[in-house]
């Protein structure tokens, strides 16, 4: 299917091929989920929208609901302040939600509707029922990715409902609250996080929270809005946190700044707590900010963690790495092979923004000095890289499979979309026990490898 | 009765006893503003119309996301080239928005073509390319002079209707293709194959059959479709139509461009199949080929019966519902279910139209439920309601379905198996047994109104 590509790498300005990001909206539409009982909206026309689930379906195998303004010809050129407040109508009488969370799209944002103006018209005409919420946020995809999209969801969040706070930031039981902004990953690594942050004996608001939403369990019913996400009650509390932690300056900065904006709380911007240098300095913020002692139980978690990559460390040497898919998770991703003492040599993300650049510069220091490493870049580049130079492993979303195929290299799936695999919202990727999970799908991915090429004789029960 | 928004009231409705008593559904209208509909865009149907065209170059002009979310989705496979898998879009920034992106698509284009060399190009227009109003055609027409291939502009700004809509608009885009080449070495026996996608290499049974029956297939329009084998459709003497909405209207077209008679066909499911096979065999009014019919049918039904046998027991008198994309296949799979032993209690698509739905109702066992463009909540009440054993739909429906208990098949364009012809019955038979009988629902509490999950072992009673 890939045997198209050439060798010769040439810059190319107008086209994308195999891209490496996809739209905002879908990312704005994955934070809102993470919202208790909040419908997503999308302020466009219908195939967005459901583009946009049936992706996201795919990704989590759970049903995922959002409503459109249904945009038709007029809407194009009149604008869509009438479908959108038709919308408000039809969806609090219709599903009930309490929250609406609108996003964009790029037809209505180049047709220039103003969404605020839009909501406060409906909610004088009686649209909005009293005591319901409506927030938006601005998603072109002609700016920025899914990722960017997300981030300016969650800022939305905040702008919406973060008050200034009126009582003390002290909880009764002496606990200290903290805001995370966990980054566009697993609900998994959301729930990570919140243990991460409870077991230093801090309160947390994770915004947004899609634990509980989209690895609902199975329970013989259809919930509309399952138990999970955000409040809106403790979104109006994040004033009363000590800090506010962004997890993936490209996905969480946003929403941090807007706390510190509204309520005077500190940012703290980190990269993913993923890999063990990450969640270091993860944990290190939390053990300054709550002023308590990593636990044994952390450390434990920790030691474990270095324990296999002492054990592991043999296989892992020198190995060359090509890493793509989200800037935050990529960033990571590379510092921890490096950590692992592996070459990543080829680094990629599909979503614009220099900063990704120097991050991965400042993070390997020196470890992989010839290394490949672009943003806005797509697979098709990706790709010409590792002809030009070839590499033992890859690491990245579904859409790597066909490079894996096309080089024969082994492959591990990482970060968002997974299409083709199952059970990845369950499992952590952040944290320690989040390195030791990708550590054996690294280690499994590689072995398979060697098993399956070993001449018989090489082919050897103890590795 | 479910929660139905009030202005969707017309829009489902129970079968009844005589046709004529129950209403026309109010379909083929835009859904309602603000509900979580399950339909997708014009763009969405030109897509799908054209993407299997497996030597042609698809560009998508427009932000990045709508090329994204049409790659690689769909398991249309090609027995030869497969540069229709890959993704090529503009990927217009702010900057295209303002000044313009017709600049940005000649490029690609010119450059697309001169690596991949393909037989011919479509040009996807989305909705904010029609907004900014870029002249795709000009774009095209140049490109084309340039490079010697056609090039063709596909309007499917996804604002301009529903998937329905973009249908039409490939419609078009094909009709510029069909009549540009020779027909020499086309038969007086010759069919095209139009509406069928070659999901999981289902147009390879079909044309299998077609070859024993004597008839030269000319082009497949469009699973595993050449563009050298469109431009020279036209020689060809009958259209075979599967798949209602999408190629219709094609044949409409080329019956008054060129005379060409065509004939609906459906090929799920044993009596459709037989009798597309029939049909043939009458059109072409040729008593050999009826006979070569009837060995082919009977041949296939002997073939999967054994299947069927084996399985029906477990499925008689299971309820099944459907919500799929079109009303044409949703009355296949009320006949295949009923091969099973099963019970359609409920049915619906997304872009019926009036008389496809007359056609359910008029098909279904009184008390059928029959819904145009519904959405999730709705469809989770009436699997409830009618106490569904079996959802036959797309890829939202299927994890409302498990949250539910209720066994999935999957009908639309995700399948992996081939579901036309005798052995995809065989093939819809084993893998209805295989989710309705599945262990997995002894573990969830199955219907609502059951009691909670068995006591766990060792647990008092
Ligand atoms: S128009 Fe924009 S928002 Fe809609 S799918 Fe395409 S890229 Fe995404
Ligand atoms: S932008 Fe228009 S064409 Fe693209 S997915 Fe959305 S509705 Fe369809």
């Amino acid at each position: 299917m890939l045997d198209h590509t050439p060798v010769a790498v040439m810059e190319r300005h107008a086209l994308r091929i195999n891209p490496a990001k996809t739209c905002q909206p879908i990312g704005a539409l994955y934070a809102a989920s993470g919202l208790h009982r909040c419908l997503p909206h999308s302020h466009g026309s219908q195939g967005c929208c459901s583009y946009h689930r049936s992706h996201l379906t795919r990704h989590f195998r759970e049903p995922v609901m959002a409503s459109s303004s249904s945009f038709t010809e007029g809407a194009s050129v009149f604008g869509g302040a009438s479908n959108l407040v038709q919308a408000l109508g039809t969806i609090f009488s219709t599903y009930g939600p309490d929250v609406v969370a609108v996003h964009t799209t790029c037809l209505s944002e180049t047709i220039g509707d103003d969404i605020p103006s839009i909501i406060a018209r409906a909610r004088e005409e009686g649209a909005i029922p009293d005591g319901k919420h409506v927030i938006h946020a601005s998603t072109p995809s002609y700016s920025g990715s899914h990722v960017t999209g997300f981030a300016a969801m969650a800022a939305g969040m905040v702008n919406y409902f973060a008050e200034e706070p009126t009582s003390s930031r002290r909880r009764k039981d002496g606990r200290t609250r903290v805001n995370i902004v966990p980054g566009f990953v697993e609900p998994s690594d959301m729930r990570e996080v919140r243990r991460i942050a409870e077991l230093m004996n801090l309160t947390p608001t994770v915004l947004p929270d899609t634990s509980g939403v989209l690895d609902a369990p199975a329970t013989g019913t259809y919930e509309f809005y399952p138990k999970g996400g955000v409040t809106v009650d403790e979104l109006r509390g994040l004033g009363r946190a000590v800090a506010t932690v962004a997890l993936g300056p490209q996905a969480s900065r946003a929403a941090a700044v807007a706390v510190e904006n509204r309520c005077y709380v500190p940012r703290e911007i980190l990269d993913l707590p993923i890999g063990i240098a990450a969640t270091d300095r993860f944990v290190g913020v939390l053990r300054r900010r709550a002023a308590y002692e990593v636990p044994g139980e952390l450390l434990d978690e920790r030691g474990q963690l270095v324990d296999l990559m002492a054990d592991a460390r043999q296989h892992l040497h020198g190995k060359k790495v090509a890493i793509f898919g989200d800037p935050d998770h990529v960033v990571a991703m590379a510092e921890f092979v490096a950590d692992l003492g592996m070459r990543p040599v080829h680094i990629l993300t599909g979503t614009p923004g220099k900063s990704f650049e120097k991050r991965v510069g400042t993070l390997l220091a020196g470890r992989s000095p010839d290394a490949n490493v672009r943003s806005r870049g797509d697979l098709f580049l990706l790709h010409q890289w590792m002809k030009n130079d070839p590499v033992d492993l890859l690491i990245g979303t579904s859409y790597g499979k066909h490079l894996a195929r096309a080089e024969d290299v082994p492959f591990v799936r990482y970060g968002w979309p997974i299409l083709d695999r199952f059970g990845h919202s369950y499992f952590p990727s952040v944290g320690y026990r989040g390195g030791l999970r990708l550590m054996e799908k690294i280690l499994d991915a590689l072995l398979d490898r060697r098993d399956r090429d070993a001449p018989d004789e090489e082919f050897e029960l103890i590795l | 009765m479910a929660r139905i928004l009030k202005a969707r009231e017309g829009q489902v409705t129970r079968s009844r006893i005589s046709v004529d008593g129950a209403p026309d559904l109010d379909c083929d209208r835009r859904s309602v503003a603000g509900s979580v509909s399950q339909r997708a865009c014009t763009f969405c149907g030109s897509r799908v119309v054209l993407y299997p065209i497996a030597d042609a170059l698809h560009l998508v002009h427009g932000p990045v996301g709508c090329a994204v979310y049409t790659w690689d989705i769909r398991g249309a496979l090609s027995s030869g080239p497969q540069l229709h898998r890959l993704s090529f879009s503009t990927d217009l920034r702010e900057r295209h928005v303002v000044f313009g992106g017709e600049q940005q698509l000649e490029a690609s284009l010119v450059e697309l073509i001169a690596r991949h060399r393909p037989n011919a190009a479509f040009v996807y227009a989305t909705c904010i390319v029609g907004v900014i109003g870029d002249d795709v055609d000009a774009v095209c027409r140049a490109v084309s002079g340039r490079t010697g291939i056609p090039v063709i502009p596909v309007r499917s700004e996804g604002f301009r209707g529903s998937k329905r809509d973009g249908y039409s608009a490939a419609c078009r885009a094909l009709e510029s293709l069909v009549g540009t080449a020779p027909t020499d070495g086309v038969t007086a026996h010759s069919v095209n194959l139009l509406g069928d996608f070659n999901l999981a290499g289902e147009i390879w049974i079909i044309r299998d059959y077609l070859e024993r029956l004597g008839v030269q297939v000319v082009a497949n329009l469009t699973g595993d479709g050449r563009v050298a084998d469109i431009r020279r459709a036209h020689g060809a003497a009958l259209n075979l139509v599967q798949c209602s909405g999408s190629t219709v209207g094609l044949a409409e077209h080329l019956r008054e461009r060129y005379g060409q008679p065509y004939l609906r066909v459906s090929y799920f499911g044993f009596e459709d199949m037989a009798e597309a096979l029939y049909g043939v065999a009458r059109h072409f009014k040729d008593p050999q080929m009826m006979l070569r019919a009837r060995e082919i049918v009977a041949e296939g039904i002997t073939e999967a019966m054994p299947v069927i046998r084996a399985v029906r027991p477990d499925l008689e008198g299971k309820r099944a519902a459907i919500y799929v994309g079109g009303a044409f296949k949703a009355v296949s799979l009320v006949r295949a279910l009923r091969t099973l032993g099963m019970r359609t209690v409920m049915v619906g698509s997304q872009t019926g139209t009036a008389e496809d739905y007359r056609t359910l109702t008029a098909l279904c066992d009184p008390g059928t439920v029959v819904v145009d463009d519904s959405n999730p909540l709705e469809l989770a009440s009436f699997l409830v309601e009618e106490d569904v054993d079996l959802f036959v739909g797309g890829v939202k429906e299927r994890p409302v379905a498990y949250k539910l208990g209720v066994a999935f098949c999957d009908h639309n364009h995700e399948r992996k198996i081939a579901l036309e012809g005798f052995v995809g019955m065989a093939n819809f038979a084993k893998e209805v047994h295989a989710s309705v009988t599945s262990p997995v629902w002894q573990l969830t509490p199955r219907r609502r109104r059951e009691p909670s999950p068995s006591p766990l072992p060792g647990a008092v009673r």
